[in-house]
């Protein structure tokens, strides 16, 4: 893909965003907050391939330290997203 | 399709085969819907399903058109690092909540750092070399961003950690010349950057550019959250929320991943918005947020003149018992004295026991109430308060005038009216709750000595229809729901 395309990828995904969180109701900005923080942690990617493909033995343990990071991140974040919305019942429940 | 053209895409260096950008976009789509889910409580835990199975479909296609050699290394990685993010999640607290999220934030920048420089070291596997081998010129850009958000974002956030922790005093430090310095810091760091992309040769040889680029960084982080104090704390965590999804973003630039893209701008502008709503509700800037020491000197003005002794009404948990049982309509308003003391499951069965006796109880929060956006409402729904007794600011400040009881719990600044009428008080213009329109005010509060984070004295104490309710905000709430019986 060329720059530009990702570049209006980028772009038009920052618009997604900004309507999809102003329609989040302020009662579930902390679980907004802890799943964007999971979400994010998709940067996983770049460090599954830096140990994946292991054409430099640092990048390989970086890599690797970098998937240790990122998986907490992924399951913490989903695991405590998942806890706090189980915590929300309307009433008469 | 070509499943044999496919096939030996996947084998190829640089560009992702189709398939796998198509998986990329799939994944990044969920996580759009994951974001949508939470418009409502009720569609909330499908959209943190739908975030898992993004992810899981990013790190399979990851997984799949890599190099399998060290995949049991890597699933021992995942194993590591999952089982230590569950165990956390399990054990802890809703009430430490902004702290674990604030820790999450680090990690995120610290991997984006490490990212950053696996890339560095092996730009072949990454995909970023020209036909000489060197990396290319807008690729050292994004990997220079990328190392330099994850970095500010990893120091940022655990100085907030720590702050939030309460292991580091949450005061604003501030040094002489601070602005200056950190603008200087800024400006290296970008000129870093241009100096890295600019330079002719590849890979090691500008190594101490890279790695100067990230101490900066690491540096400029610290210094930007020491000056900014706890109260302000829901901004800077809403901050580097944003700044974590940005340096996810750079790496997705570089390695040309739709899905890293996508979530990066989602998370991005989901910090950026919550940022935004938090100074709103404080009627500031976001600058002068960042700018810090909102804090160290809020008493110093009209606030501070206004200190004398004035009397005020005291009364017990049965007189508070008494006046509640008899009103009609009784609203609640939960602040950060709520969270510290624990107070909400008491609160919840006190709430209870007057709705038995045919009580309306409503709980109404604020924008900025707690150490971050939403934290009021995670501790009502801990305390299994239904949600949809819980009031956004401007859906029930209208209702104050309508109703027997505002009862205040660890909640100050909040119901200051000087943020309405007083001109000097650093809290001018800050949207409050009216309770000053309630027939009847209880304010639990611990002792008259502390007057709120800004500094400021309080009216509210002082009218007539007041009664403080001086003692930790816990045991106060379960006298009251003992005297209810």
């Amino acid at each position: 893909m060329d720059f530009i395309s990702i570049l209006s990828i980028f772009v038009l995904a920052c618009f997604v965003g900004y309507y999809v969180v102003w329609s989040v109701t302020p009662a579930l900005h902390t679980p907004l907050m802890a799943v964007t923080n999971a979400i994010s942690s998709v940067i996983i990617v770049g460090a599954l391939i830096a140990s994946a493909e292991a054409a430099s033995p640092i990048a390989k343990y970086l890599g690797l330290f970098g998937v240790v990071l990122a998986s907490i991140n992924i399951f913490g974040g989903f695991a405590v997203t998942e806890r706090m919305l189980a915590m929300y019942k309307k009433k008469g429940k | 399709m070509d499943f044999s053209l496919l096939a030996a895409a996947a084998g190829g260096e640089g560009g992702a085969p189709a398939w796998a950008m198509l998986a990329y976009l799939v994944a990044g789509v969920f996580f759009i819907l994951a974001l949508r889910g939470l418009s409502s409580p009720a569609t909330s835990r499908a959209g943190n399903r739908y975030g898992m199975i993004g992810m899981a479909i990013a790190v399979a296609t990851t997984l799949v058109t890599h190099d399998l050699a060290n995949l049991v290394e890597i699933l021992i990685a995942v194993a590591i690092g999952g089982a230590i993010g569950v165990v956390v999640a399990r054990r802890i607290a809703m009430t430490a909540m902004p702290e674990l999220v604030a820790g999450f934030h680090s990690l995120v920048g610290l991997a984006a750092v490490v990212v950053g420089f696996g890339a560095w070291l092996d730009p072949k596997s990454f995909g970023i070399v020209d036909g000489a081998g060197q990396i290319l010129a807008v690729s050292r850009i994004e990997l220079g961003l990328g190392i330099a958000i994850g970095a500010i974002t990893f120091s940022g956030s655990v100085i907030a950690f720590l702050k939030l922790s309460g292991r580091m005093s949450g005061a604003p430090i501030l040094l002489p010349a601070r602005h200056v310095i950190n603008l200087g810091t800024l400006a290296a760091i970008l000129g870093l950057i241009a100096a890295y992309t600019l330079s002719p040769q590849g890979g090691a040889g500008e190594g101490w550019m890279v790695l100067a680029i990230a101490v900066l960084a690491f540096i400029i982080g610290f210094l930007l959250i020491i000056p900014i104090g706890g109260a302000d704390m829901p901004v800077v965590v809403s901050m580097l929320n944003s700044y974590s999804g940005w340096a996810a973003a750079a790496m997705g630039f570089t390695l040309q991943n739709t899905a890293m893209i996508i979530t990066g701008a989602l998370v991005g502008s989901s910090g950026a918005i919550l940022s935004y709503i938090m100074c709103r509700a404080m009627n500031r800037s976001f600058i002068s947020v960042i700018a810090g020491g909102f804090g160290a000197d809020g008493g110093a003005g009209a606030g501070g003149a206004a200190r004398e002794q004035r009397p005020y009404k005291q009364g017990s948990a049965e007189d508070a018992a008494y006046m509640l049982e008899q009103a009609e309509k009784v609203i609640i308003i939960p602040g950060y004295g709520m969270a510290v003391a624990q107070a909400q499951h008491a609160l919840r069965e006190m709430a209870d026991k007057l709705k038995e006796k045919g009580v309306e109880v409503k709980y109404a929060i604020h924008p900025v109430a707690g150490r971050m956006p939403g934290h009021m409402n995670v501790l009502l729904a801990e305390a299994s308060v239904p949600y949809d007794e819980v009031f956004e600011l401007e859906d029930i400040n209208s209702e104050f005038a309508q109703c027997d009881v505002a009862f205040i719990i660890g909640a100050n600044d909040v119901v200051n009216p000087a943020a309405k009428t007083d001109k000097s008080s650093p809290i001018y213009g800050m949207p409050v709750f009216d309770v000053d329109k309630a027939k009847q005010v209880f304010f639990i509060k611990r002792s008259m000595g502390g007057v709120g984070y800004a500094g400021v004295d309080n009216d509210v104490f002082y009218m007539n229809q007041t009664t403080m309710l001086l003692a930790d905000a816990k045991k106060m709430v379960e006298d009251i729901v003992k005297a209810l019986d």
